[in-house]
């Protein structure tokens, strides 16, 4: 890979996990979209780039912060997502209007704990999965075009706020469920989807936070804070590979079904390319590292491919006012 | 400035935190150094360590995605800020653009493992096959975690004294800053009215005598530098061309002014600390007496 282009941001980015949000309709260039403060800069494949707030802001009180964006893909439209502090905004994939809006319920007595939506992702052909802070994912049944959007049900089960969420991008095996949910104490839901979700098994956390993960082939990959990258088995929960990958916390980590490549970012200022595979012989999960990037001075927040196979990537970091793209060598 | 500098001390304590825990041990470095100025007033010293007693039965509890979480709030204020701080432009922690360096080497964080191992496991969960990959980073495991106790080794440098090496400190939002010995070399036309200035400041003194006291430091000594050590500095890399005339200042000494003069400035002496006043209560006192 070599460093392209820069794309230029109004805003800079801020320090959130999971901050960059790509799009990549067939035979376009992509959409981007990275979060700053109470913000989403939009840098649509045409058209002037745009803003969008946070809602939920009352007399009282002050625009309450994004946490994460990220388009939505399912078989009849796309949605673009925002959740903040206050809730879930779910707008037009050209983030043009609004389609929905849902309040999270902030309790009477405030707890010392902080409250907001964070962990995003289209599942199950039908669904989009937000989860917040209480450790509940709320899964809300999307209708082909319309704001007609229903809260379809809510997962019980992690004790710890949300982190992120991911849909199977290949084919899961059997028994392997299409979605896993991740948390801040590092543990890891795994769930089948339809109109009533199913828990499937649970990989306990051992208190390090899990900040993005992935699902592929059956493959749990998941980035934690302390720098270690870990692939599960989904269907067993069995452990398959543990790499010592950054020196500092893991923001980000993206994969590319087509080809298997894992994308990892972290505040140690490095992107790292990997290569999952499948050992002919003895069956086994296997990881190899392939490229790695140095952003100076930069701690990455957000990195993503930006096509199916893995060969362009874009990068995010705190403070930095431009998208870094990555190509062919 | 002081606000632009403080702000930006404070982005780069939190920023480069090796871990979101980490914020807490900068905090103890703070505290620890209000406690070593305060060592002579055990009532000011117990409310310190109260507050540090409440820091920890607060803090220490959270998780690490809490603090994380601290963490990531904190930036979302400091983001954008890029005022260039002279003190860390000369330490190179801070780049000309305004940002702040982020070493790629030392040592990782507590809890991490220097990065470069792949270990496979098979499906009975054991461990078969090990590879390494390199990076342009270099890092070492750290030596110990830093403590969380009320008293102890905290172990990272960050929120400790900025100027425990004495050096001038400015901020510039614009510019480059220029040498002294250049600066001096551009208003090198003496200014005419510069003698007759330093005459009404000493008219004003009235020509006192300012005797120091036999011990201590008190008393007023009056450098037009930022620092002792850029004054003599200064000194030293005085252009040639500059003329060396002393300026003899012999101002009157009109008795009644002095006596006045003498009783304001013994008013801004410093006073020497009282040896260790017994009650909080009685320090209060004193203090809303002495306003």
């Amino acid at each position: 890979y070599r460093r392209e282009r820069s794309l230029a941001l109004r805003n800079s980015s801020s320090a959130l996990y999971n901050n960059l949000a790509v799009l990549c309709p067939p035979a376009r260039p992509p959409a981007f979209g990275a979060v700053h403060g109470t913000i989403l800069s939009l840098l649509g494949s045409e058209g002037p780039p745009r803003q969008l707030q946070a809602r939920g802001g009352g007399s009282a009180l002050s625009t309450p912060l994004l946490t994460q964006a990220a388009w939505c893909e399912l078989p009849a439209r796309v949605l673009l997502v925002l959740t903040s502090q206050r809730g879930v905004q779910m707008y037009e994939s050209d983030g043009s209007t609004m389609v929905f809006w849902h309040a999270l319920d902030i309790p009477e007595h405030p707890a010392a704990h902080s409250v907001f939506a964070r962990g995003i992702a289209a599942a199950g052909g039908r669904f989009i999965c937000v989860g917040t802070s209480f450790g509940a994912v709320l899964v809300f049944d999307i209708p082909p075009k319309g704001t007609n959007v229903m809260l379809n049900e809510v997962l019980e089960q992690h004790r710890d706020p949300i982190t992120d969420i991911a849909a199977e991008q290949g084919q899961a095996p059997d028994g392997a469920g299409d979605l896993v949910t991740a948390d801040d104490s590092g543990t890891l839901c795994l769930w089948s989807t339809g109109e009533e979700f199913t828990l499937l098994g649970q990989i306990p956390g051992s208190g390090c936070t899990c900040s993005s993960v992935r699902l592929w082939n059956g493959i749990v990959a998941a980035g934690y804070g302390d720098g270690q990258i870990r692939l599960w088995e989904a269907g067993s929960g069995r452990i398959c590979a543990q790499v010592s990958a950054h020196a500092r916390w893991i923001y980000a980590l993206d994969l590319a079904p087509l080809t298997g490549k894992l994308l990892s970012g972290a505040e140690d200022s490095f992107v790292h390319v990997w290569k999952l595979s499948r050992n002919p012989d003895t069956d086994d999960i296997e990881i190899q590292h392939c490229h790695a990037e140095c952003v100076t001075d930069t701690q990455v927040c957000g990195a993503r491919f930006c096509d199916p196979a893995g060969d362009t990537f874009a990068v995010t970091g705190y403070d930095l006012s431009e998208i870094l793209c990555y190509g062919p060598a | 400035q002081l606000y632009d500098l403080m702000t930006m001390a404070f982005k780069y304590q939190v920023l480069l935190c090796p871990r979101p825990r980490d914020i807490l041990l900068v905090t103890f470095n703070h505290l620890d150094a209000i406690k070593d100025f305060i060592s002579d007033s055990p009532g000011i010293l117990n409310q310190v360590d109260e507050t540090f007693r409440r820091l920890i039965e607060t803090y220490n509890c959270l998780s690490d995605g809490e603090f994380q979480l601290i963490r990531q709030t904190l930036l979302i204020f400091f983001q954008d800020m890029h005022i260039r701080v002279s003190l860390f432009l000369k330490d190179k922690v801070q780049n000309s653009n305004g940002h702040f360096v982020l070493p790629i080497s030392g040592p990782v964080p507590w809890g991490t493992e220097v990065p470069g191992l792949i270990r496979i496991f098979n499906h009975k969960g054991v461990e078969v096959k090990r590879a390494e990959f390199t990076t342009a980073g270099n890092y070492v495991t750290p030596q110990r975690e830093g403590s969380f106790e009320l008293y102890g080794d905290r172990v990272l440098k960050l929120g400790t004294n900025m100027y425990s090496v004495t050096r001038p400190v400015e901020t510039h939002t614009s510019g480059s800053s220029k040498t002294l010995a250049s600066q001096a070399k551009e208003n090198i036309a003496p200014n005419p009215l510069a003698k007759e200035e330093l005459n009404f400041l000493a008219r004003l003194l009235g020509g006192l005598d300012i005797q120091k006291p036999a011990g201590g430091d008190t008393g007023f000594r009056l450098n037009l530098f930022t620092s002792d050590e850029e004054e003599e500095h200064a000194a030293q890399t005085r252009p040639e061309e500059l003329s060396y005339k002393v300026i003899n200042i012999e101002a009157t000494q009109e008795p009644g002014r002095r006596a006045e003069l003498s009783r304001i400035l013994g008013e801004l002496e410093v006073e020497e600390p009282r040896p260790g006043s017994a009650e909080k209560g009685e320090d209060l006192l004193a203090l809303m007496d002495g306003l």
